[in-house]
């Protein structure tokens, strides 16, 4: 396992996916993804596939009709992956907290490895996340 | 240095070139958008990574082609390196027609792509793997024409080593009128063989996600990854063995080799990075066009001698 999660801590590909979100979640992960933000330093790039993906990027409530393509698109992931979830609505329902389309929160459907709370986060607090997040996955390798 | 050797180290050494020239691509295209980019070791760490991730074969591809398309780029690139090393190294011990050979193995990783997209049984593959092939029967044909003039200015030679020698007598051909229009047709070939901007339009992430490359990961991505960047080391290769006299390694002149072949990574990248992405109808009307046209203009001019 070792040097496959070591790997792994120094090319993170990421992959974005939305379970209904209010969109600006979103717009701060693709923050983070500019010249300012620079996130290639770490060898982070996003992907379209999630099928090269390491990291899943969850923003969003979750929504009913999420659920099932959630838990494929997380299948679809090859292993040793992680699930980083973004924002409050992603940690529990946030502003929506109460809705019936949303029986339930991101971390009952898959796993998640991370938590970054914030309404949105700002793309600071998201590289701190990510950054705290490859820590631990060194610690472990 | 023995022959046996370089056909030994004639992998490890394209591939960790390979690795380091596409740092230096990202690292420049990082700079140039005033970023600080990748350290130096992140297309190893990349390589790694995904040999250690899991292999996916996706329900109902034809399992043996998807897992032995990417062999088949990853070989024929190495055959390329090989053949071109073997002629700059020993110019005399190259074998007779051994450009049509590399012109050949040139084409097969654009082929594995498109095997490889076709076998995964996915409709954004197949489509990224028809655009591939389009865009494969639009660069040939100008690619070749660019060749012609080379073969013509050395008097009918389709040996590496013979074209190397001829330069080394007659001076590169680029220097001539024909030999510049056929550089130039070269260049922008060389592009569209990369798949890179403006041609990356079997793979364009904004439309097609990933194109050909959707289903695959782990290993036969790492791959399909490695072979790109050995073509990138190798094409260019090929383009300054054809029009810039290849490579000699004594004294100063290893120096004056390289920059060679650096120039041409760098208008490489300099044109990916300034340049928006074409459609297919597009990329094919305009390779089939002007670049045509500059490369037939480029036969004629070489015929006439000039
Ligand atoms: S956490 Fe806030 S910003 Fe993010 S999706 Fe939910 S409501 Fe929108």
């Amino acid at each position: 396992m070792g040097i496959k999660l070591k790997a792994l801590t120094k090319s993170p590909w990421v992959y974005h996916l939305s379970t209904g979100s209010c969109n600006n979640c979103d717009i701060e992960i693709l923050d983070c993804l500019t010249p300012r933000y620079d996130l290639e330093r770490f060898g982070i790039v996003l992907v379209g596939s999630p099928r090269h993906a390491d990291a899943l990027l969850v923003t969003g409530n979750m929504t009913m009709k999420c659920i099932p393509r959630a838990k494929e698109v997380y299948e679809q992931m090859p292993k040793p992956g992680v699930v980083i979830a973004i924002g409050t609505c992603a940690l529990g329902h946030g502003v929506f907290d109460g809705s019936y389309v949303m029986p339930k929160t991101v971390d009952e459907v898959i796993p998640v490895d991370i938590y970054i709370p914030g309404c949105p986060p700002k793309p600071e607090g998201i590289i701190a996340g990510v950054a705290k997040l490859l820590a631990m996955l060194k610690q472990k390798a | 240095m023995n022959p046996i050797l370089v056909y030994i180290i004639c992998f490890p050494f394209t591939a960790i070139v390979g690795m380091l020239v596409s740092w230096i691509d990202r690292k420049v295209t990082a700079r140039l958008q005033w970023r600080v980019g990748p350290p130096l070791f992140q297309p190893l760490y990349d390589f790694v990574k995904l040999l250690g991730k899991e292999t996916i074969i996706p329900k109902g591809s034809s399992k043996i082609t998807f897992l032995l398309a990417p062999l088949f780029g990853l070989v024929a690139a190495t055959f390329v390196s090989m053949l071109v090393w073997t002629a700059i190294l020993w110019p005399e011990k190259s074998f007779g027609g051994d450009l049509i050979v590399v012109l050949y193995f040139l084409m097969i990783p654009s082929l594995a792509v498109i095997i490889g997209g076709f076998a995964s049984r996915n409709p954004i593959a197949s489509l990224g793997a028809s655009r591939e092939m389009k865009l494969m029967l639009a660069d040939e044909l100008p690619f070749l024409l660019a060749v012609f003039v080379a073969v013509i200015k050395a008097g009918g030679a389709i040996r590496l080593g013979q074209l190397i020698a001829y330069q080394q007598t007659h001076g590169w051909v680029f220097l001539s009128a024909s030999g510049i229009c056929a550089i130039i047709v070269a260049i922008i070939t060389m592009q569209a063989k990369l798949t890179l901007v403006p041609f990356d339009i079997p793979e364009a992430e904004t439309e097609l996600m990933s194109g050909v490359f959707v289903e695959y990961s782990g290993p036969p991505l790492a791959i399909f990854k490695l072979t790109r960047m050995m073509m990138l080391f190798t094409l260019p290769m090929v383009v300054v063995v054809v029009f810039l006299g290849g490579m000699h390694f004594q004294g100063i002149s290893i120096l004056w080799s390289i920059l060679k072949y650096v120039v041409l990574l760098v208008l490489i990248i300099l044109i990916r990075n300034t340049n928006p992405r074409l459609r297919i109808d597009q990329a094919v009307r305009f390779l089939w066009g002007p670049v045509t046209i500059l490369g037939v203009a480029a036969v004629v001019l070489a015929f006439l001698e000039w």
